[in-house]
């Protein structure tokens, strides 16, 4: 007992560690982990399908393969798992952490270069670089998803809109017979630049251990 | 009075002599007007007098003529002082923009001026006249009108959150500074040797000079309506600072008025009083939410008498306020609360143009609302007598300063713990430094009673010092300092369509991260209210079809009608419109497979639409750099050139033609500038191509104008003004594109789809408008056909 309580301590301290989370924050995410995957070790994409607040989400289904997508370990790895285990769920919430105030502006940059990337993953899904027409077409359209038969019909439109300001902005002059092939990476930031992610993309991780106050409510 | 005139107007006018002298010209004239006409308001009322006697008595009284002329002045004495008042007013403002100056400066440097030449007959503001018709323009100009350029509901995550913060810190940050505020001043006050005891011992009753004291702070913490400016900068909060501060300033207003005639103050009484602010402000709160709720609901069913849209959202907002007004609530959280919760119904409801109107007529008023605010000021300065007490007036300014800067430090200290990002000191340096005092503060000072507050000039005294201070101070050096520190302005928001998409996405994504998380946070609360929103209400309350508009549609159809507005006042086609500098079109984007030869859908989509526009602007561009190429080095005589120069000044005639049309309208309603009716235009124009026989010998050039035959121009200008004549509606719009001929681009060459893909353009861009505009539109457009077709 003794020793794998110290054992996971030292995983925890270990994790807290490279992420940047604090000890009480990895704590709860653990508790938070357990309740998904039923204790046991590890979560599959079944496990984050249950959870009854996401049904009405437009985007679930993206933000499930999200957390399975090897890309946002950066691991230097491609593809999909199965099943993830704790360091990693831990190290996709990582995407999601607020800037401090000691950060300075270097800093800052990279961690809005993290969180586009995180997205720019998301968009990508069959991971050749660039976000093609067809695939921003399909993230309009899941936006749009919940809204009945008026989305669908706009949303072609509105992502060839959008598209064709990416174009603009990023390369103001093509020949008509030149060919835009897709949203490369640094166009994506040009793009996002006034959207200043860093301070956008956060989720609020709590310190105080109000886990119990979750139990009952989180499925 | 000429000459301080004359030295002081340069200074704070500027350059640019000669306009500024015809301006005081003018000033002086309407001056001396009113000096004459104040001199004898005697002549009127004998006369009817005078004929009356004339007539019973008659045999002394030699007859009076028949008044022919007379002149009335009693009979029009408030209104036209009023109306001068305004009419100086607005002329301050004209002379204010050529200056250096920030606004509040000018105004109040000008209006000193004024004030020391007017007669000193000029109306003084009467509390409740001062109240109901002052105070609110200039708070609801502040408050979120119902025209604001973003549609979303709920305003994005960033404004919320600040605007909690800058809410919680304001309503701490006001009696923390009242705290700060009251005990030095009340030693001031207790040993100041200038008081004279009488002074005290002629309050009645038990009233100390405590509450009178704790009111004056309470108007000189009052940070009038010249404060947004840096705040703005920092935090990108539009307006919610002034409506917080001016919210709980109204409500201790109240609140210690009522102390001060109580007498001694209780642990009930402070009880009662914090019970009672709250009350307040909820109460409030609640009034305006009902009224505009009312508001919105009226305005679903405007859509046939579109004339009186603006009068509604007016009448219920300042319905709301003299409604909380009544109940001793707080009128301005009503006012604000009434329009930010119609806000989102009546802009999906009303029309452009009801918009358009809305939006600078409030501007409009409280403009001038607030700098006959200002006069006044001045005219309190110069006129009203002031008991000058120095040792009084340098602490409440010095004292006013140190409060609010430990009023900023302390709050953020707590407020940062509970932010995600933090403030730091540069934030806190401009919040801090931007509080200016103005108009609240004067106002609420003036309109305290003099029977109770017998050092009333004393308080006013102050008051308008520490005004004066805080505004040329502050306010002139508040501008370089920002500029200064290098704070991050507030972007312009001109979102573009990927940015309120991935706004959008972002939120369904740090929602869905929470849900995995298992807390609760405010997305969470957010998504649903987000959700009951457009399931129940928005059914009640916004007409048709837009109530199931997703956001992210509205958006981009704003953003389409946007970009046709600018395209048609931009003279169609003349130069690009500047959001477009490139020539990437939306065959560059599509991938290369072959296009389907039959097409299932009947309608245009709107990438096609694209295409479309950017070959003609394309075409037309080439075309007349060809045009204005062959001018250039054209070789040929004179005969030639005469057909030229005709040919361009028609088109610069009718270019001038439509840019007038466009001014006047705010929408225009037809397009009659799209590029393919004045090409259109040109190629029937007979005249134009009458090309004089060349001599022989001379080469002729052949005019290539790329564009189609005169003949399919013209049937297709009968196609428009058929489009012209229905009402805009999907599926009608359907039908007429089935009817055009169109051809795939990918098969012909591209002039071959542009001939038939024009009908589709322009006559789609313009029901878009139709359909956006929902004005009765038909009959106004034909009318303004009639002179391009000459």
């Amino acid at each position: 007992m003794g020793a794998s309580q110290t054992r996971t301590e030292d995983i925890f301290q270990d994790l807290s560690d490279k992420t940047g989370f604090s000890l009480e924050q990895i704590r709860i995410l653990h508790k938070r982990f357990r309740q998904l995957s039923g204790d046991e070790e590890t979560i599959s994409k079944e496990n984050l399908e249950n959870i009854q607040a996401l049904d009405k989400n437009p985007i679930r289904n993206q933000i499930i393969e999200a957390f399975f997508d090897k890309r946002n370990q950066n691991d230097g790895e491609v593809g999909s798992s199965v099943e993830i285990g704790f360091e990693q769920f831990v190290k996709v919430m990582c995407h999601f952490k607020p800037p401090t105030l000691k950060m300075t502006t270097e800093d800052k940059e990279a961690m809005r270069r993290e969180k586009l990337r995180f997205l720019f993953n998301m968009h990508d899904t069959d991971n050749d670089g660039t976000i093609t027409l067809d695939e921003y077409r399909k993230v309009v359209e899941e936006l749009l998803s919940k809204s009945g038969a008026i989305g669908l019909e706009a949303a072609k439109a509105i992502a060839d809109a959008a598209m064709l300001e990416v174009a603009s902005i990023n390369v103001p002059h093509m020949e008509p017979d030149e060919f835009y092939e897709g949203i490369t990476f640094e166009h994506f930031e040009q793009i996002l630049k006034g959207l200043e992610m860093e301070s956008r993309m956060n989720i609020r991780f709590l310190d105080v251990d109000t886990s119990t106050m979750h139990c009952g409510k989180s499925q | 009075m000429p000459s301080r005139t004359l030295s002081k107007m340069p200074a704070s006018l500027g350059k640019s002599l000669p306009e500024h002298g015809l301006l005081l010209v003018l000033i002086l004239v309407l001056l001396e007007g009113t000096a004459g006409a104040a001199s004898s308001p005697n002549v009127s009322p004998q006369d009817p007098g005078h004929h009356g006697g004339a007539a019973v008595e008659g045999h002394n009284i030699s007859k009076k003529a028949f008044p022919v002329l007379e002149i009335d002045y009693h009979h029009i004495q408030l209104p036209f002082e009023i109306s001068l008042w305004v009419l100086l007013a607005s002329i301050m403002k004209l002379g204010e923009h050529r200056g250096m100056c920030a606004c509040v400066c000018v105004c109040v440097c000008v209006c000193v001026c004024v004030a020391g030449l007017l007669p000193p007959q000029c109306p003084s503001p009467s509390g409740p006249f001062h109240l109901c018709s002052l105070l609110p323009p200039p708070l609801a100009h502040s408050a979120p009108p119902p025209s604001g350029p973003c549609p979303a509901w709920v305003p994005r995550p960033g404004t919320l959150r600040t605007a909690g913060f800058v809410l919680v810190f304001l309503s701490a940050g006001v009696p923390w500074s009242l705290r700060h505020l009251w005990t030095p001043l009340l030693l001031v006050l207790a040993q100041s040797r200038h008081l004279p005891p009488s002074a005290l011992s002629r309050c009645p009753g038990r009233r100390g000079p405590h509450h009178q004291a704790l009111l004056v702070l309470l108007a000189a913490a009052a940070v009038g309506v010249a404060t947004v400016g840096p705040l703005q900068l920092v935090l990108h909060v539009e307006g919610v600072v002034d409506c917080g501060e001016a919210v709980h300033l109204d409500v201790l207003y109240h609140l210690f008025d009522e102390y001060s005639t109580v007498g001694t103050v209780t642990v009930m009484d402070a009880v009662l009083g914090v019970l009672c602010f709250l009350v307040v402000a909820v109460g409030g709160v609640l009034v305006g939410a009902i009224y505009g709720l009312l508001a919105a609901f009226t305005s679903r069913f405007t859509s046939h008498t579109r004339v009186i849209e603006p009068l509604f959202v007016f009448v219920y907002s300042y319905m709301a306020y003299l409604s909380a007004e009544m109940f001793h609530l707080s009128g301005i959280m009503a006012l604000i609360a009434c329009g930010a919760v119609m806000r989102p119904y009546v802009e999906a409801n009303i029309s452009h143009k009801s918009h358009t109107t809305i939006k600078y007529f409030l501007k409009m008023w409280s403009s001038v609302s607030e700098t006959l605010i200002f006069i006044f000021l001045g005219v309190a300065t110069v006129d009203g007598q002031h008991s000058w007490n120095w040792t009084f007036v340098t602490v409440t300014v010095i004292l006013c300063l140190v409060a609010r800067i430990i009023g900023v430090v302390g709050l953020t200290f707590i407020i940062n713990k509970f932010r995600i990002v933090k403030l730091t000191t540069k934030d806190q340096f401009i919040i801090a430094y931007g509080g200016l005092r103005g108009a609240i503060a004067f106002s609420l000072g003036y309109l305290l009673n003099k029977d109770r507050y017998p050092m009333r000039e004393m308080f006013l005294t102050a008051i308008i010092t520490v005004i004066f201070f805080t505004v040329f101070v502050q306010g002139m050096t508040i501008k370089p300092l920002v500029e200064l520190l290098a704070v991050k302005k507030k972007q312009e928001a001109k979102r573009s369509i990927n940015e309120e998409i991935h706004t959008q996405f972002l939120d369904h994504l740090l929602t869905g991260i929470e849900d995995i998380c298992g807390h609760y946070g405010h997305h969470h609360w957010k998504d649903k209210l987000n959700r009951f929103n457009k399931k129940y209400i928005k059914k009640c309350l916004i007409a048709g079809d837009r109530s199931n508009e997703p956001q992210l549609i509205a958006f981009y159809h704003k953003m389409e009608m946007k970009q046709a507005i600018e395209l048609v006042e931009s003279g169609g086609g003349v130069k690009l419109p500047p959001s477009v500098p490139s020539t990437v079109s939306m065959q560059n984007i599509q991938p290369k497979k072959p296009a389907p030869v039959e097409r299932a859908l009947p309608q245009i989509p709107k990438g096609r639409e694209d295409e479309i526009r950017k070959i003609l602007r394309g075409n037309l561009q080439k075309t007349r750099q060809r045009l204005r190429s062959y001018n250039r080095h054209t070789l040929v005589a004179d005969p030639f050139e005469d057909g030229w120069s005709d040919l361009l000044l028609k088109k610069h005639k009718m270019i001038e033609l439509e840019k007038k049309m466009s001014n006047y309208l705010t929408v225009p309603a037809a397009p009659p500038d799209s590029p393919t009716i004045t090409r259109a235009r040109l190629a029937s124009d007979p005249q134009a191509y009458q090309m004089k026989q060349a001599p022989e010998g001379v080469p002729t050039i052949q005019v290539d104008l790329a564009s189609p035959q005169s003949t399919d121009s013209l049937n297709m200008e009968d196609e428009l003004q058929r489009a012209d004549r229905r009402h805009a509606d999907r599926r009608r719009r359907q039908d007429d594109e089935e009817g055009l001929m169109m051809r795939p681009p990918a098969s012909g060459a591209p002039r071959g789809g542009d001939s038939a893909a024009e009908d589709g353009g322009p006559s789609n861009k313009e029901q878009r408008i139709q359909r956006c505009l929902s004005d009765p539109g038909p009959s106004a457009e034909e009318d303004e056909d009639e002179p391009f077709l000459s």
